[in-house]
């Protein structure tokens, strides 16, 4: 059974114009969500992922359909209920939201205040988070004494006090540097693979899928328009909205502008050679195009990994008579994918 | 220069006067402004106990009594002041009137001072778990400490004012000094005195305002 399970879920917010249909943020989304996942769900700001990731620990209550968390049906719950259900889900923002009234150690310490576990206790939870996020020597800082890196530690630190199954990340990367955006996400790693907990990350960066995530569900409008293995959706993107995601991590299918430029230097047929990992060798393909007496030149291409498995577009200028071309071209379409493109 | 030494036993009581005046209100129109604009807070659409009904019943008894002049005030609040603690005059019925007025103008220092308090905060306490309640008391009040504190240092400013103000229909105090015996008596030096005092007295305050509000923002 999946940990996070959403049923035709909806979530209707009344027009700002009396009168005018509900705006739907969330429109009839089915997503499930297996333990142990790292979880992605990425689209463009207004998309809905924000309010999709609060239906999971009920922030937003949902309008219609059934959500179930680790075997709980969440739309139904008491304010108590919903008590229990939070200590059990951690959630990170991108601007932290740090308390900045408290220090580090009170900060970490509020969820745990909450769950009503004794002062000993608490100290010896915080202070095992603090050493798990490298910030021992942080503990009575304040928060603006903190670099950004640092206090989406804490955030972690904090949210993973309760020691919940799930951690929610709303653009826990957004507001940082690259170099830091690194860091933090090896720190989630981490906390996938050493502590178990389950991720759901959002994000419009692609980098953050790539380099965290296992599965993806690409967003647009409300609706989930894509979702399967990370690997997956990135090698062979389905929808447009999806495309042009990928195509920002994803080098090696050259641009339009690339592409008149690349017709303009090369005379005779461009050709696109897509390989998934398994399906070709390319060594094989070139093998074949050499045999078949073809003259190629490689133009344009990419090697991507993704999760220890590599893809990649090969784009060729080839030369020699049509039939020639055509022949091994259909010998090399039982290894690579082959899309014509002049 | 002579008549002020002559009055400084009365300017004596006169300072004494205008701090039990000040403080007293500052007591209780400071409370009362915090629930009424904690109130004004919460209810608020969206917020934590949003109501929208009670935020506008709220906001328009605000609205309506906070712009009043004060000195307009004093006189229509008097018979009020008579049925709520028995008597319209005396320094008893000026803290009762001072502390009124002051609420309305509190509540609204309040109010916007806690809405500086970032949402996202919030959120992070509710998504951790804690209550409404809970949030508002352990997160909301203390994120918004440093200015609240700078708000009610400013509001002691403007009570000194409105004690002056009362001082004139008989309120006593540093106002009603420096009327009676600088104003009325053709002796600038006693009115001055007075107001040295009361320049030194809001300057004291504002001092240890900024000194708490700065140890609490650590800044």
């Amino acid at each position: 059974m999946p940990l996070v399970s959403l049923r035709d879920v909806a979530k209707r917010y009344s027009s700002p114009q009396k009168g005018a249909a509900p705006i739907a943020a969330i429109d009839g989304v089915d997503l499930d969500i297996e333990a142990g996942d790292v979880f992605g769900i990425i689209g463009y700001s207004g998309a809905g992922k924000s309010t999709l990731v609060r239906l999971i620990n009920a922030l937003e209550p949902a309008t219609s359909g059934s959500i179930v968390v680790d075997g709980t049906e969440v739309t139904t719950l008491s304010e108590r209920g919903l008590r229990d259900l939070r200590l059990g889900i951690g959630m990170i923002f991108q601007q932290f939201n740090l308390f900045n009234s408290k220090s580090v150690r009170k900060n970490i310490a509020y969820p745990l205040e909450v769950a009503g576990r004794p002062r000993a206790e608490i100290r010896t939870r915080v202070d095992e988070l603090l050493t798990f996020v490298g910030l021992a020597d942080k503990a009575d800082n304040y928060p603006d004494q903190l670099s950004g890196g640092q206090k989406q530690r804490v955030g972690i630190a904090r949210a993973l006090a309760t020691s919940p199954r799930i951690l929610l990340a709303d653009e826990a990367t957004s507001a940082l540097d690259p170099e830091t955006t690194q860091e933090v996400l090896a720190l989630l790693k981490q906390v996938n693979r050493d502590l178990g907990v389950t991720i759901v990350v959002i994000t419009h960066e692609m980098e953050v899928i790539q380099s965290l995530a296992t599965k993806v569900a690409v967003m647009e409008r409300g609706k989930v328009i894509e979702q399967g293995d990370v690997f997956e959706v990135f090698s062979d993107p389905q929808h447009a909205a999806s495309k042009r995601f990928v195509s920002t991590v994803i080098k090696g299918v050259p641009s339009p502008a690339e592409l008149s430029v690349l017709k303009e230097r090369h005379v005779g047929r461009i050709v696109t050679l897509s390989f998934r990992d398994g399906d070709a060798s390319q060594a094989g393909v070139f093998l074949t195009l050499a045999q078949a007496g073809v003259d190629f030149e490689l133009v344009y291409g990419g090697i991507n990994d993704i999760q220890g498995r590599a893809f990649g577009h090969l784009t060729l200028a080839l030369r020699g008579d049509d039939q020639t071309i055509d022949g091994a071209l259909t010998a090399v379409g039982s290894q690579a994918t082959v899309t014509e493109v002049r | 220069m002579d008549a002020l030494i002559d009055l400084l036993p009365k300017l004596g009581d006169a300072t004494v006067e205008t701090l039990y005046l000040v403080s007293f209100s500052l007591l209780f129109g400071g409370i009362a402004g915090l629930v009424v604009g904690t109130g004004l807070y919460v209810t608020r659409p969206g917020n934590l106990y949003s109501h929208p009904v009670l935020y506008g019943v709220l906001n328009v008894i605000v609205n309506i009594f906070r712009p009043i002049p004060f000195i307009i005030f004093l006189a229509a609040a008097q018979p009020l002041s008579r049925l709520v603690i028995g008597t319209g005059i005396g320094a008893n019925a000026f803290i009762f009137i001072i502390s009124l007025a002051a609420t309305f103008g509190i509540s609204r220092i309040v109010e916007q001072n806690l809405l500086t308090v970032s949402p996202g905060v919030i959120e992070a306490s509710r998504a951790a778990g804690a209550s409404r309640l809970r949030t508002l008391l352990s997160i909301v009040l203390p994120e918004a400490l440093g200015p609240l504190i700078l708000g009610y240092t400013f509001v002691f400013v403007v009570i000194v004012d409105m004690s002056a103000v009362a001082g004139f229909i008989g309120g006593g105090g540093l106002g009603a000094f420096a009327i009676q015996y600088g104003f009325r008596q053709f002796e600038p030096v006693v009115t001055w005195a007075a107001v040295i005092i009361i320049i030194l007295l809001v300057q004291l305050i504002q001092f240890f305002g900024n000194w708490l509000a700065r140890k609490i923002l650590r800044r």
